[in-house]
């Protein structure tokens, strides 16, 4: 399951439904990305989020399925926020289940590091000496070569 | 035929232009030639275009500059994402 929303999430909730009638899957593994107060060697005051509508969506649901056919998981949620957020929001969220931990574990950094790729989001981070976007970094790309 | 194009983040501001329309003579071209296009609408959008960074897509899936256009396709260009 793939949203991209405004409005927060509850991780209670979220766990919920990747539990509840799921008497085969062992394992939970969930990731919930924030915003933190210090990033490129300045002070965060808050961010905006930009997407590309339709790209996103299509994006993910794209990952979620690559996630799917690697690895023997069940349910998966991918939640990313979108919009103005303030510092310790929370950004992003993805939650797998499987009968099995490592598959779990795999998965979700999986998702993180594709997300992180070829998700079409722009963040722009305010600061009190103004707003700028927020540059790429190189070690999200190179986190996709272990995959 | 006519193409929908569209630019995000830094490039939407740079380019002071969320979305446009783009008429070729021809049935046909590749997202290097939609690039030619707008880089003639002068310096800046030449010059923020050229940047290698910068990432394409067609129909919303990610495409090299050799990937072919028709009639009513969406292309976007975009920086480098930073979700997540």
């Amino acid at each position: 399951m793939v949203v991209v929303q405004e409005a927060d999430f509850d991780l209670a909730v979220e766990y919920q439904k990747l539990t509840e009638n799921n008497a085969q899957d062992g394992a939970v593994v969930t990731f919930i990305g924030r915003v933190r107060d210090f990033n490129q060697g300045q002070g965060v005051t808050g961010l905006t989020l930009e997407h590309y509508p339709g790209m996103t969506e299509k994006a993910l649901k794209g990952i979620e399925q690559k996630a799917k056919e690697r690895w023997p998981i069940n349910r998966v949620t991918i939640i990313h926020r979108v919009g103005s957020l303030k510092i310790c929001d929370q950004i992003v969220f993805v939650g797998i289940s499987s009968p099995h931990r490592e598959s779990a574990f795999a998965a979700t950094e999986f998702i993180m590091d594709y997300l992180k790729n070829d998700a079409p989001f722009w963040k722009k981070e305010t600061t009190k000496q103004g707003c700028h976007w927020v540059e790429a970094q190189q070690k999200d790309k190179d986190a996709l070569k272990k995959w | 035929m006519n193409i929908q194009v569209k630019f995000f983040a830094q490039l939407k501001e740079k380019l002071g232009c969320g979305e446009l329309t783009l008429s070729f003579p021809s049935e046909s071209v590749t997202v290097s030639e939609v690039k030619s296009a707008l880089s003639s609408k002068g310096s800046v959008w030449q010059k923020s275009l050229a940047d290698g960074h910068v990432l394409m897509a067609v129909n919303h899936d990610l495409v090299v500059e050799s990937f072919s256009v028709e009639d009513g396709d969406e292309v976007a260009f975009f920086p480098p994402v930073t979700g997540g």
